[in-house]
Order: structure tokens, then sequence, then C-alpha cells
């Protein structure tokens, strides 16, 4: 097919140039980085980045106004979207990072935090292998139990279990992907995950 | 199951990538870009970019040296090097840093350890620590003054994890660029004192020392400079041998698996007989 239209959504948290360099790699031209309803209105697909805290990232989306126009787009539009780390947690329905805040509530669930046997560190970081559902878009070219890079201390909860596509083994088994219709999100950072992340962004565009 | 991560720290020096050598003299290695992409592309689990003219000229990070850098590693990138600011350290995320790492400013400056912790999180910041054998035991090692100071580096590396740092970054000065191994007992004894993880650095030879070191003390991490940059493939080869006991991460298109190595970890030559059929074997190249 032609090349997507891909957008990164540009609210001031998140490594933004990080993932678009992993997706230039690709060879994917037409990608911005951008908070203009216009180029959001005209994505094909979204790109929902994200490190630091859950709260900043929904205030950042808030005082860009996004969050209405998001909702038009993915619930309505039925557009993809592909959230990393708090851009996945932020489609949930809560999170109890430093208090209780209101998620996006586009999977039902709870971002919760990592409580683990002393003997596992938190924040979980490094390169953990991730089991996934092999009928998942995301991972159709990745091998089986390939490794991804993780940096979180809080994970999301999804309410259905039918929405969990992927988990890691860390004391528990730690939420790696969910997906529900074309609301994806990934726990790991596939724009630092090297070959396995790559192969991740290519499987979720050559879906569309 | 969490995997042990194999580092290579990129000591830049003027905008080129040196080989450094008990922190006194330097030989040019090549650009930062093409570095990074190549470790990159052998698999390197993470890289640290230290920029050590940043921090003695009193200048600020070099941002574009750094954007450029990045813009073909796909791994977690640690940078650092003159920083001396929030604001120094916003820039840098912006640029393609993962983490930021601080070894000046934790000696001058302290407070900058909580407040980064404080507004990036502590797995943003990195502390790292150079140090000494001297007669009075080992010695944090100020590379600006050129002199050891007063306080041992495990301590120091508590009071670290005390104001916020994620992870330690231990030094040998003495193995720096020397090819003699970790400094198991100088890595020994951060580990004891911290929960959170070491990387340990300075006298990687081969692929033994890192199994050595990743085998024998509890760090999470091993970081090597100079023996990375001088052979080709150097970090799939030695990933390939260090798999064979401990759990690291294998997964570049090229793994060495079949491969045998020596007593020092070095790739040997396959059998006459297997190179020869290997001729009609048709490798088939990586498609992502």
């Amino acid at each position: 097919m032609k090349q997507p239209n891909i957008v990164i959504i540009d609210y001031g948290v998140g490594n933004t140039y990080s993932v678009g360099n992993a997706i230039k790699f690709l060879g994917y031209k037409k990608l911005e980085v951008s908070d203009d309803f216009r180029v959001i209105e005209e994505a094909d697909v979204l790109i929902l980045p994200g490190v630091g805290a859950f709260e900043e990232a929904m205030n950042n989306l808030k005082s860009r106004n996004l969050i209405p126009l998001l909702n038009e787009q993915v619930l309505a539009n039925n557009k993809p979207i592909l959230g990393i780390c708090v851009g996945m947690q932020l489609m949930a329905t809560e999170s109890m990072e430093k208090g209780v805040h209101k998620g996006l509530n586009w999977i039902g669930g709870r971002v919760e935090k990592l409580e683990l046997k002393p003997e596992y560190a938190v924040p979980h970081v490094g390169w953990n292998n991730v089991n996934y559902k092999e009928e998942c878009s995301l991972f159709r070219k990745n091998e089986k139990g390939a490794n991804f890079y993780f940096d979180h201390s809080y994970f999301f909860n999804p309410e259905s279990k039918e929405h969990v596509v992927a988990h890691c083994d860390y004391d528990i088994n730690v939420i790696a992907a969910v997906q529900k219709d074309n609301v994806f999100g990934v726990q790991f950072h596939p724009e630092k995950s090297q070959t396995s992340g790559l192969k991740l962004f290519r499987s979720f565009f050559n879906a569309l | 199951m969490l995997k042990k991560r194999i580092a290579a720290t990129v000591v830049v020096r003027d905008g080129i990538v040196v080989q450094s050598i008990n922190f006194n003299r330097y030989l040019p290695v090549g650009k930062p870009p093409i570095a990074l992409e190549f470790l990159n592309s052998w698999g390197i689990d993470e890289i640290v970019l230290l920029d050590i003219t940043a921090s003695k000229g009193g200048c600020m990070p070099d941002y574009d040296m750094v954007k450029q850098a990045s813009a073909k590693s796909y791994v977690p990138l640690t940078v650092g090097g003159g920083i001396r600011s929030i604001e120094h350290i916003r820039e840098l995320m912006h640029c393609g840093a993962d983490k930021v790492s601080f070894n000046q400013a934790a000696i001058q400056n302290p407070e900058l350890i909580s407040k980064a912790a404080s507004v990036f999180g502590n797995q943003c910041v990195v502390v790292s620590i150079d140090a000494l054998h001297t007669p009075a035991g080992y010695k944090v090692y100020d590379y600006l003054e050129k002199k050891t100071l007063d306080f041992s580096p495990a301590k120091f590396a508590v009071s670290m994890e005390r104001l916020g740092a994620g992870e330690i970054l231990i030094n040998s000065v003495d193995r720096d660029g020397s090819y003699k191994g970790y400094d198991l007992e100088l890595i020994n004894s951060v580990c004891e004192g911290v929960t959170v993880p070491v990387i340990a650095a300075g006298g990687a030879k081969n692929a033994t020392d890192f199994v050595n070191v990743l085998g024998q003390t509890e760090v999470r991490a091993a970081s090597a400079a100079n023996f990375f940059h001088f052979t080709e493939h150097s970090v799939n080869t030695t990933k390939a041998h260090i798999v064979k006991t401990l759990d690291v991460r294998l997964e570049t298109h090229a793994d060495y698996n079949e491969n045998d190595f020596d007593k020092d970890g070095r790739l040997l030559k396959k059998a006459d007989k297997v190179l020869e059929d290997m001729l009609f074997i048709k490798i088939e190249k990586e498609e992502i």
C-alpha cells in the first residue's frame, strides 16, 4: 500500500525524537510530530509516546485541548493508535500514580504500582523477554520470546484479560501490551528495543 | 527474566571518540554517530556516551553531537559530561538521551542529583564514580583536579543512592584502558552498600572478563569501551560467549551461536569441512 500518514502526538512529554528516528529508519517518509488539530485529523495512524509521570502527561493533553479530538479520532473514526509506556497507561480508566487520576478510558482498567518481592527492584528497568498472543498484529515479525526494553514502576491492569496481548515475567506477570480494536498499547519502549522494536513498528504499520 | 546488560562506554573528546588510557592518554577512534550506529547494529544493550571535554572547558553539553549520535541508535542512551542544570537534562532528553550521568556534579553539586531525580525520576539519574586504588584503600578520584578525594567509592555510592541516583556506574581508573580485567574487589565493595543497579566499567579485555564480573559480583550490567571499538562484530561475538553461562540478550541476525571460543573468549575458526559446506548455504538478509 502507499505510505501511511504517521503522526506522533507532541504533547510536551515523551521522547518524540527517538520514536521518530526509529520510524524514519524503516523508510516511512510521511511522518510528523505535531499537536496541530488538522495534522492529527489527516493522519492515517497515531502514535502516543510518553515518559514521566501520569498526571503531568494527562495535564499536558488537557492543556493542549487534545482529549476531545483524540476521543473523536480514536473512538468515533476508529483511527489506529499506538501508545508507548505512559502513552499506553493514559488509555486506562484511572491511574494510582501519586494519587488517583482519571485517564482517557479507552480500555477499562487501572494503572497500578508494581508491588514485588524485595529482590525485584522497582523500577523494572532493562531487557525482558515478552510472551505474546500470536494473532496480535503488533508481533507478527518478532521471534518467540523476543526481548524488549522496559523502564517503569507502574503497570496497566485491564479489567478484561482479553485485552492483554503480551506479558513478561518479573516476579509477577507484568502486562507488556494491550489491544482493544484499533487501540494498541505497549509498556516497553519499541524505539529503544533495537531490531525487536523496529519489527514491532513494521508489523503495526503493515497491518493498517 | 530480566537480562544482564552489556553496555558500551563511548568516550568523546573534542567531538571525537577516543580510546582512554588511565585517564591521561587519548587515542582517536572516530566520529560518534558512526561508533553508535555500529554498536547498535552489533546488538549492544545500552550505550553510555561520555563527553570528557564538556566538564573541563566549563562549557555546555554538546547537544548537536548527541542529537547526531543518537539518531541511528535504537537502544537506551545515557549521556554524561558538562551537565549542570535541569535545563541541560531536559534538552539532552530532547536530543535522544534516556538517562543522564553525573560525575563532577555529583562531587560538587549533589543537590542537582536529588533535583534531577524528582523532576525526571530516579531511573533517569546515573552517578558515575571514578575510583583509584591507594595505600589507604579505594578512593574517589576527581579527574578535573587530578587528585583523590578523602572518601571511598562505596560510601559515596550509598550517599548518591540516598539522594536519588537510580544507577551507579563504577569505573576503575587503574584498570582504565589497561586490559587487565574488571577490579572485582572494588566492584563488590560498591555493590554491597546499594540496592540500585550497578554498572561495572574499566579494564575489560575479552568476553571472559564479562563472564567473571557478571558471575562473581552483583552488578546488573558491565561496560567496556576500547575493546568494542577495534574488532568487527565485537559485541555479538562477546555475547555469544557470555550466553553460554549467563542470561544475556543475543538477538542479532548474526548470533555466532554455532561458534566455539578459546579460553580468552576469542572466536575460533570453524573446521574446514564446515566452512566448505557453508559456501552452499544461502544466508538471507534480515528483513525488518
